[in-house]
């Protein structure tokens, strides 16, 4: 109870100071015209990438993940994560959902955090939910999670000794370099990053964040960062998924 | 392992090119004149078209459009852009013909820094036009090693 | 083989000027980029980009390492004849992919 009330105070916050918006709309022209048009956006060459590696049978059984899912049924499922993973009794991302019905279902060799293979499937299943708005599942065995991850993005980190909460609560819109700083909504991961040449996860995201702030960022896949993502998916409830996004 | 600092530290390298290995305003004449033979130049007829002010340089759209009836008369034969102050003063040159329909050419390119780019058309007549564009790359803030 | 995305229409009028988008997976390493530990990756890019139609090369593109990763290219040709576009990649190491769409011209 008390973790709901904080988790609500704390999201409060940021939706009283300002318009929510997706970063989408901080960015030029010209990269919201390459996010657009699904033929110039080289996002899409890994969401491709992921359709095909849907079908693709792997493990021993050789299922493919369209054994289980048919053809349309990931509609909104990105939308809806992290979740709670019964059988680990914590929060999972996407991603980690995708790994592990790899391993555990399909009995296939693992996918690496931020490998191709993963962020194809994940672009793939990201891809289904565009347009349909961010909806974090009410569970309230994640609100732990979420609380650990809005205190984790108010903490200040680092030899620059700056929270997440100081640029992109305090100071959103307004530039640091060149750079506008977006008010960080998680909206269309993985996506492609221009800096990146290539598409990336959020983890990928936030570990650019850490060392930027000069900080030890977390291992791939570590419970800190999913924590993170509970609470940013809940702070851009109801914003539109754009995966596979284009940012600069 | 590669610690964060050092990451940090390591970052604007990737952004930014060596200092030293940068074309100059001669060797994209000299690249022009590589693609001309040696021809005047006119400016006119061509667009080129990209954002003046670029927030990544690592994949910036452009395109020309050369403003041609593209018949087997009278038409362009080659499209070629250059810039100034990337390492190598090319970056595409395309062939087309009365094929095509319209003489256009679109891509993505890298900017290294801020500087002006310049696109060459050759004509089936054998004149060669051209436009320049100014283009301003802004610094980025979070640059991830 | 590289990840492509392209775009032809499936269906033209005689005559019609289609416009033909592609989008190759490919790193486009300049040769001049050093990495973490100071060491310049040598240079692989694709040099040349080759568009056929209709038993002719319609459209032909060579790049130089100022070309984005993830090459994007769009031109335009004209509808002739039904037949097959077929676009041809080729770059540094051997690089070669080739691809094919049909294109119906009523």
């Amino acid at each position: 109870m008390i973790h709901r009330a904080l988790m609500l105070a704390l999201l409060a916050l940021p939706a009283l100071a300002q318009e929510r918006r997706s970063g989408f709309e901080d960015m030029a022209p010209q990269t919201q015209a390459m996010q657009r048009d699904d033929t110039s956006n080289p996002g899409m060459l890994w969401a491709l990438e992921g359709e095909d590696l849907f079908r693709q049978p792997a493990g021993p059984a050789g299922q493919s993940c369209a054994s289980c899912h048919a053809e349309g049924s990931m509609q909104g499922v990105a939308a809806r994560y992290p979740a709670w993973d019964t059988a680990r009794q914590a929060p999972i991302d996407l991603a980690g959902r995708i790994a592990q019905c790899r391993t555990d279902r399909q009995g296939a060799p693992p996918l690496a955090r931020e490998s191709q293979g993963l962020l194809a499937l994940s672009a793939h299943v990201g891809q289904q939910s565009r347009g349909l708005p961010i909806a974090p599942p009410a569970d309230p065995r994640l609100d732990a999670a979420r609380v650990q991850g809005a205190a984790l993005y108010a903490e200040r980190r680092g030899q620059l000794d700056l929270s997440c909460a100081q640029c992109h609560d305090d100071h959103p819109g307004r530039r640091l370099a060149g750079s506008i700083i977006p008010q960080a909504h998680p909206t269309g991961y993985p996506l492609y990053r221009l800096e990146w040449q290539a598409l990336g996860s959020l983890q990928r995201r936030l570990r650019g964040c850490m060392t930027g702030v000069r900080a030890e960022p977390f291992a791939y896949g570590a419970p800190e960062y999913i924590a993170i993502e509970l609470f940013l998916m809940s702070r851009a409830a109801g914003l539109a998924v754009e995966t596979p996004a284009v940012r600069p | 392992m590669i610690t964060p600092r050092r990451l940090f530290l390591a970052a604007p390298g990737l952004l930014l090119l060596p200092r030293a290995a940068h074309a100059t305003a001669e060797a994209m004449a000299e690249a022009v004149r590589g693609f001309t033979g040696g021809a005047p130049v006119t400016r006119g007829r061509v667009t080129l078209d990209i954002s003046p002010l670029v927030e990544n340089g690592n994949t910036v759209p452009l395109s020309v459009v050369v403003d041609s009836p593209m018949t087997a008369a009278d038409h362009v034969r080659a499209i070629a852009v250059f810039n100034e102050r990337n390492p190598q003063p090319h970056v595409i040159t395309a062939q087309l013909g009365p094929r095509a329909g319209r003489a256009m050419l679109a891509t993505h390119m890298r900017l290294a820094t801020s500087q002006r780019l310049l696109a060459v058309a050759s004509l089936s007549d054998g004149s060669f036009w051209s436009d320049e564009a100014q283009v301003v790359v802004t610094l980025a803030a979070c640059i991830e090693g | 083989m590289a990840r492509v995305l392209i775009n032809v229409p499936r269906t033209a009028a005689r005559g019609e000027v289609i416009t033909i988008r592609t989008l190759i997976q490919h790193l486009m390493e300049t040769g001049y980029r050093p990495d973490a530990n100071g060491v310049v990756a040598p240079r692989d890019i694709i040099r040349r980009f080759t568009c056929r139609y209709d038993g002719e090369v319609v459209f032909q593109a060579e790049l130089s390492p100022a070309i984005a990763a993830n090459p994007f290219l769009s031109f335009t040709t004209v509808a002739t004849r039904s037949g097959v576009v077929e676009m041809s990649w080729e770059g540094d190491n051997g690089f070669a992919q080739t691809e094919t769409r049909d294109l119906t011209v009523t």
